[in-house]
């Protein structure tokens, strides 16, 4: 990568990372379709193009077409921003991620704090435009948005600092690093540091999945009782910004799950380690996340909070515990 | 606090469960009909619109302009036409109008044909956009489907 010139290097990352968001949010909602399909025991889509491959590219044309209604009483600004402000921070995530050995547009020192850092404006754009809209149901649904990601980000981080203590690195490079040479390196099966790793793995899935609003925790936009709760009011591209913005995020928490808990690029059993692996395993994870929302029911809001403050919290902070005083210890 | 761990296993082992039914799902063969596509065969028992029996001996239809079936009609929705013809005994039909509109498919006429010239037809990809459409010349339908 050194012969590249600084300039180009950087447009060529800033324009395949754009690519990489753009071609998975069209596929992964593919994907969901077909997945849903099958587990409901039918097709899915399969008219436009072979397996449907092509539906993605008419519900994009569909959406772009679609008029830019800005309904009355809106504050304008808010309701504009707001999509942009669920995207961006979405794409800036993949700046750390690596990808492979050398696959990585940057690699910072503090590459996991950076990514929770842009991960948390998400909840701020949902925010935003909830409120800009002017609509009792985007309302409700910011506020359950609000609560939930502060409920849900507690667990998380707690699950993170224990990560932290353990490799004793942000640099996600070296946290992967940290991990090769087969699948009992990984930090999910590392029983040195402690007994619990599988539950923190656990733990960081339930909570990356209640971050991205999925199913059966997707209280933001609970189509029986909120319409589309904070999208009600968006037509056309303003909302498929924001469907666009709710995959990519799934992509970047799958992706963190991989490079924290599953080696990231690493090979299970020591063989050609690479990008495909990491790829591999994210996509597995992705069908994970669509497998559980087409298996479970929306929970209630008050089960939401609960299975938080109760349940994970507690664990993850024993986890914690346990953590250092095996560090201590050993 | 034993009721809490317990609550948290039972409930994470009952989450596997339905995780595990519906992966089984998704690797089973699909259930549904492509409609357009494949039609399934219909029921015998599936009543659409009436339709004359096409008989192989005569290489025609078995009715004998009895009228018995626009007599029984509830809904007086069947009229037949027939006109007589050289060398033979009885009138031969020429006409066997169904108003589809008003029929209620509730089968006398099937039930009292003495010789079982009627039965119910298995089309049910029925659409249109006037109600003279359903107007059905049912020896004009015989005659399309056996020609």
């Amino acid at each position: 990568m050194t012969i590249f010139p600084e300039v180009i290097r950087v447009l060529a990352f800033l324009i395949g990372i754009i690519m990489f968001v753009a071609l998975n949010a069209a596929y992964l909602v593919w994907l969901e379709r077909k997945e849903a399909g099958h587990i409901q025991r039918r097709i899915g889509p399969k008219e436009v193009g072979p397996f449907g491959l092509l539906q993605p590219l008419a519900d994009a044309l569909k959406l772009m077409t679609k008029q830019l209604i800005e309904p009355e009483g809106v504050d304008a600004v808010l309701f504009k921003i707001a999509p942009i402000l669920v995207m961006v921070p979405a794409i800036m995530c993949f700046v750390t991620i690596p990808f492979s050995e050398t696959l990585a547009a940057r690699n910072l020192d503090v590459g996991l704090l950076a990514i929770f850092a842009f991960a948390s404006v998400n909840v701020l754009g949902i925010l935003l435009g909830a409120w800009g809209s002017r609509n009792k149901y985007a309302i409700i649904s910011a506020a359950r948005v609000v609560s939930q990601n502060v409920a849900y980000e507690i667990p998380m981080l707690v699950v993170i600092v224990t990560l932290v203590m353990i490799t004793g690195s942000m640099n996600l490079h070296d946290i992967v690093t940290q991990q090769s040479g087969g699948f009992w390196h990984w930090n999910i099966f590392r029983f040195s540091a402690s007994p619990l790793m599988p539950v923190s793995f656990l733990i960081f899935f339930v909570c990356m999945l209640a971050e991205t609003n999925r199913a059966p925790f997707d209280m933001a936009e609970a189509e029986s009782e909120l319409i589309a709760g904070a999208f009600t009011e968006y037509p056309g591209m303003g909302f498929g910004v924001f469907f666009m913005g709710e995959y990519a995020n799934i992509v970047v928490g799958t992706s963190m799950a991989t490079v924290l808990f599953l080696g990231g690029w690493d090979c299970p059993f020591g063989l050609f380690p690479g990008v495909h692996w990491f790829l591999i395993k994210m996509y597995l994870l992705i069908f994970t996340v669509i497998w559980i929302r087409w298996t479970y029911p929306r929970t209630t809001f008050y089960g939401l909070l609960n299975l938080s403050w109760k349940i994970l919290i507690p664990v993850s902070f024993f986890n914690l515990i346990l953590t250092s005083a095996m560090l201590k210890v050993f | 606090m034993y009721t809490y761990l317990k609550d948290i296993c039972v409930g994470t082992w009952s989450l596997l469960v339905g995780l595990a039914i519906t992966i089984k799902y998704f690797f089973q063969p699909v259930v549904t009909v492509q409609y357009p596509h494949e039609v399934i065969p219909m029921t015998p028992r599936y009543r659409g619109h009436t339709e004359l029996v096409w008989d192989e001996d005569k290489s025609s239809h078995k009715c004998i302009l009895c009228m018995s079936c626009q007599r029984i009609c509830p809904s007086q929705c069947i009229s037949l036409d027939g006109e007589k013809r050289e060398g033979m005994k009885q009138k031969a039909l020429t006409k066997y109008q169904l108003n589809f509109t008003t029929c209620s498919l509730c089968g006398l006429c099937v039930e009292v044909c003495p010789t079982d010239a009627l039965t119910f037809s298995k089309d049910f990809n029925l659409a249109g956009f006037k109600g003279e459409e359903f107007v059905f010349d049912l020896v004009k339908r015989l005659e399309e489907k056996h020609s």
